[in-house]
């Protein structure tokens, strides 16, 4: 159905191609999952299928992609509307109209489609999504999942053959999330609609998917990574088993697996569990490692905290606290009032009733200089924190707005992420380093508060490891930090208290360990594997295997 | 008989609205009465209020009527500092200072009469009450309905009409994001240096949504090639701006009554019909859809009635005579034209003849914030598809 022969790609101005002789084939009716490190060409590929690249990128493409037979070149991307459909990592920016309904039908006004005819399809689409409560609302008022929805549908309708996603749940919270996947696992097996999907979080595909391409990258921190994964800019193509043997990116099922040995290696928790049986007997009567206690003093407390914008109350009588030298986790939907809660903890808007008390006073009330030395927050989109185009400009940028000896955020950032090129663009960054450019603007002032909201988006295995490494250091020192984010993985590595927000209140307070592992929503895949054992990630559980069990 | 219609709640055809409104415009245009004018305004808001629907667009009208205080008190305030002097009764004198000739020799300052004032108020006003009946008709039906409901030909220009008006939104909401991001980092303060910061990202991100927007509508299907011959599809274009030139050309002929005649009907009529002619034209070549067309039934009619009756109105009240460009010198108050007040009474027909807009359901929902989800309502919802959904074509009574 999709065809790729010997295709290389190369972005203009740059040296190496992102692509190097690509080829694969996708045939009718399977889903197929696009796996890879950060920055290797993952999206490329994806919109590369319609040739949406080169046209809207420009480069220098070789080669052909085909789809049913009509070759990119030839065919425009919407003279390919019909057969293709394709959305994008942000949904809401592809949105044209302004009502569900309308979005829908948009595609097939385009193709010319029967008014009788596309009547009927959208209403097929909006049951075949769970849409149909949502037909005659406006597509800005959507939830993160509502919309990622809406833009599935908005292709479906054309009645495509090739579904193409580009991370369709990777700023979705897991119940969300579940949404999505459940809507295109449907679609694959109930229509044979072809979908290849990229995605970051593996543990949430990876059981659905009927084969792998796995992109390489030439990412350092995935040097340990198995042999035998191709190299920078070449893909491989296999069965999940095989290719996930190989992969430089795994889900924690997975690692767990190769850490004790077993073959095949399981794809889901149902796999994993139904072998874990003896590996659960290995570690009765031991306890998982203790995580940091509380004890340090209070860095930020709020009371009674009402909070939201203009009439709507997104956080309502919160009480919450932050020591130092703890990792906190915020968990909870999209729109729970995470970063309400952030937000209100740097002053960004003054609290509609209730205090908030950052060391002795409200945030809101100081000067903005003044509250970066007590707490930093990294928001949800760090790159809107960067505004030089050169990471030397930024750097000393942060030096004179916190008012330090030159050179104190390069020391940080260096400590951070060694190695960034002084002149380099903060837009031609990976997504890991970018996050890390920021953090390190943030930190350059020596808050002993740090706040990091949805840090993990966008980020492979890797770069969450380095960033879970950074948040034990920061903790190591003393610091305390809070972490806003869907993904419970990071959460079970990092997180010594989770706190659960729902509809604005707090729901749950309490050791990480003790609020997440009974949760099926937020409990991490090595929680839901050990069962009932409160163990939260592989390595707790390998470090804690007698040596003859480890492979 | 004491039976019940069933409430069908629908949007009106898009172009009543607009067309509506428009008459609306067209009346304050050809007065300076400050009674008419206010009458005008009472009327336009009290069918939004009646009239709009809870979308997030729908918002704007309360903005344009503060837009339009702001026209008023600049236009006032110009005319203080820059307008020609009329004689009369002065309130207070301004230093007076005359601009060397290169600069056009112009005299700034001087006595301000209360005539002078009255006269740019009363030119301040018809300007705010034009902006208030083109708010009115954004805020009844969006922009993109309108642009749903325009011929063919006229589609992909509409299109980057609608995606320019929804950038503006989108800017206010980055540059929020920007501002809070530079207090992250620690910088505060005004002056030149918060405007570079502020404008570049905002500018930086508008040129990357709309390079994402043109990949998303263009890998669904937008601007597919049509059957028709491309002489057939110049010549449509070629007409449609010819047309749109004279429609312009003639509209102002009648709204200035010193233009001569040839520049007012026959310029407007021949605009019209090359535009006619554009449409017939293009419409063969055009492959495209439309999804559920909103229907011109009887509400239509009325709303199209109302805002001619207000035309109407107006042009009979200047025929005889009315005064309606009341004097300021010597300053008198003002008459009621009667003809032309009745005529503007009827355009609040529409509030009360024409079917109640959808419920969106978006009491639940955060329109700024994408990702917000529901929180507890505070009243029960209304299935939002029970009430338009199943008969939309068969609404006219």
């Amino acid at each position: 159905m999709i065809r790729f022969d010997r295709v290389s790609f190369t972005y203009p101005d740059a040296s190496v191609p992102a692509l190097h002789e690509v080829s694969f084939e996708v045939p009718e009716g399977e889903l197929c999952l696009v796996i890879g490190p950060t920055g290797s060409g993952k999206s490329t590929l994806l919109r590369a299928v319609n040739g949406l690249v080169p046209r809207f990128t420009g480069g220098r493409l070789t080669g052909t992609v085909s789809v049913d037979g009509r070759p990119t070149e030839a065919w425009a991307p919407r003279e390919l509307a019909d057969i293709v459909g394709v959305v994008g990592q942000d949904p809401a920016a592809g949105f044209v109209t302004d009502l569900v309904e309308d979005e829908l039908a948009y595609v097939m006004e385009n193709l010319g489609v029967d008014p009788s005819m596309m009547r009927r399809r959208v209403e097929d689409v909006l049951d075949l999504l769970g849409l149909h409560d949502l037909r005659q609302r406006p597509l800005a008022t959507l939830s993160g999942g509502q919309q990622q929805r809406v833009a599935i549908g908005s292709v479906l309708t054309a009645g495509p053959r090739v579904l193409v996603l580009d991370e369709p749940t990777s700023a979705l919270d897991p119940a969300a999330a579940e949404e999505v996947l459940a809507a295109l696992t449907r679609l694959v097996h109930d229509l044979g609609i072809t979908v290849l999907v990229a995605e970051h979080r593996l543990e949430r595909v990876v059981q659905y998917a009927d084969r792998v391409v796995i992109v390489g990258g030439d990412d350092p921190a995935a040097v340990d990574a198995p042999s035998g994964g191709p190299a920078a800019g070449r893909v491989s193509v296999g069965a999940p088993v095989d290719q996930l043997a190989v992969s430089p990116v795994v889900p924690p099922v997975v690692a767990l697996g190769r850490a004790v040995g077993w073959t095949p290696l399981p794809l889901s928790v149902r796999d994993a569990r139904r072998r874990a049986g003896e590996l659960r007997g290995h570690l009765v009567g031991v306890d998982p490692p203790a995580r940091r206690a509380r004890s340090g003093e209070v860095l930020a407390r709020t009371t009674g905290l009402f909070a939201g914008y203009g009439s709507l109350t997104a956080l309502r009588d919160v009480d919450f606290e932050v020591r130092s030298g703890e990792v906190v986790a915020l968990m909870g939907r999209n729109g729970a009032g995470k970063s309400t809660l952030l937000s209100q903890l740097v002053g960004l808007a003054a609290p509609q009733r209730g205090s908030v008390d950052l060391s002795g006073s409200a945030p809101h009330t100081l000067a903005a200089r003044e509250v970066v030395r007590r707490a930093g927050l990294v928001p949800q989109d760090g790159a809107v924190l960067l505004y030089h185009d050169t990471v030397e400009a930024e750097c000393s940028a942060s030096d004179h707005d916190a008012g330090l000896p030159a050179g104190a955020t390069r020391r940080m950032l260096d400590r951070l992420v060694p190695g960034l090129a002084p002149d380099a663009h903060p837009r031609d960054l990976s997504e890991g380093q970018r996050l890390g450019l920021s953090l390190a603007i943030v930190l350059s002032a020596e808050p002993p508060l740090v706040l990091l909201d949805e840090p993990t988006r966008g980020l492979d295995y890797a770069a969450k490891h380095r960033l879970a490494e950074i948040i034990a250091e920061l903790a190591a020192e003393g610091r305390g930090v809070v972490v806003a984010t869907h993904d419970v993985e990071v959460v079970a590595e990092v997180a010594d208290r989770a706190v659960v927000l729902a509809e604005g209140e707090i729901v749950a307070d309490g050791p990480a360990r003790d609020v997440v592992v009974h949760s099926p929503v937020f409990a991490p895949q090595v929680a839901k594997v050990m069962a009932p054992e409160a163990w939260l990630t592989v390595a707790e559980v390998v470090a804690a295997l007698p040596a003859g069990v480890r492979a | 008989m004491n039976r019940r219609r069933p409430v069908v709640r629908r949007f009106l055809h898009p172009g009543a609205w607009w067309l509506w409104a428009g008459c609306g415009a067209f009346v304050a245009l050809r007065t300076t009465n400050p009674l008419l004018l206010g009458l005008l305004l009472a009327v336009v808001a009290y069918v939004v209020v009646c009239r709009r629907s809870d979308a997030p667009w729908a918002h704007t009208f309360s903005a344009a009527l503060r837009l339009g205080a702001l026209v008023i008190v600049i236009r006032v305030v110009f005319q203080v500092v820059f307008g020609n002097r009329i004689p009369g009764t002065t309130l207070f004198t301004l230093p007076a200072v005359d601009l060397p000739d290169w600069a056009g020799g112009v005299s700034v300052g001087g006595p301000v009469t209360l005539e002078s004032v009255v006269g740019a108020a009363y030119q301040g006003l018809r300007l705010a009450v034009v902006i208030a009946c083109f708010a009115a008709a954004s805020s009844l039906c969006s922009p993109y309905r309108l642009l749903r409901s325009l011929p063919s030909v006229l589609y992909e220009a509409g299109v980057a009409v609608s995606v320019a008006l929804t950038a503006a939104p989108q800017a206010v909401v980055s540059a929020r994001r920007v501002r809070e991001a530079r207090r992250l980092r620690g910088r505060s303060g005004r002056g030149l240096r918060t405007w570079t910061d502020v404008a570049l990202p905002v500018l930086e991100g508008a040129l990357e949504r709309s390079v994402a927007l043109a990949a998303s509508m263009d890998a669904r299907g937008y601007g597919r090639r049509g059957s028709a011959a491309p002489m057939a599809r110049r010549g449509a274009a070629g007409l449609t701006m010819l047309g749109l030139m004279a429609a312009a050309v003639g509209s102002y002929g009648l709204l200035d009554a010193s233009a001569p005649f040839v520049l007012g009907v026959p310029a407007l009529s021949l605009g019209l019909l090359a535009l006619a002619g554009a449409l017939l034209l293009g419409g063969r070549r055009s492959q495209r859809s439309r999804y559920r067309p909103d229907p011109w039934a009887f509400p239509e009619w009325v709303t199209a009635f109302s805002a001619l009756a207000m035309v109407v109105g107006i042009v009979v009240a200047g025929r005889t005579g009315a005064v309606l460009e009341p004097s300021v010198q010597p300053l008198e108050w003002p008459s009621l034209p009667w003809a032309a007040a009745a005529g503007i009474a009827l355009g609040v027909l529409p509030a009360w003849l024409t079917p109640l807009p959808p419920m969106l359901a978006t009491l639940d929902a955060v329109p700024t914030a994408p990702e917000r989800r529901s929180s507890p309502k505070p009243w029960p919802p209304v299935a939002p598809s029970l009430s338009v959904s199943p008969s939309r074509a068969e609404a006219a009574p």
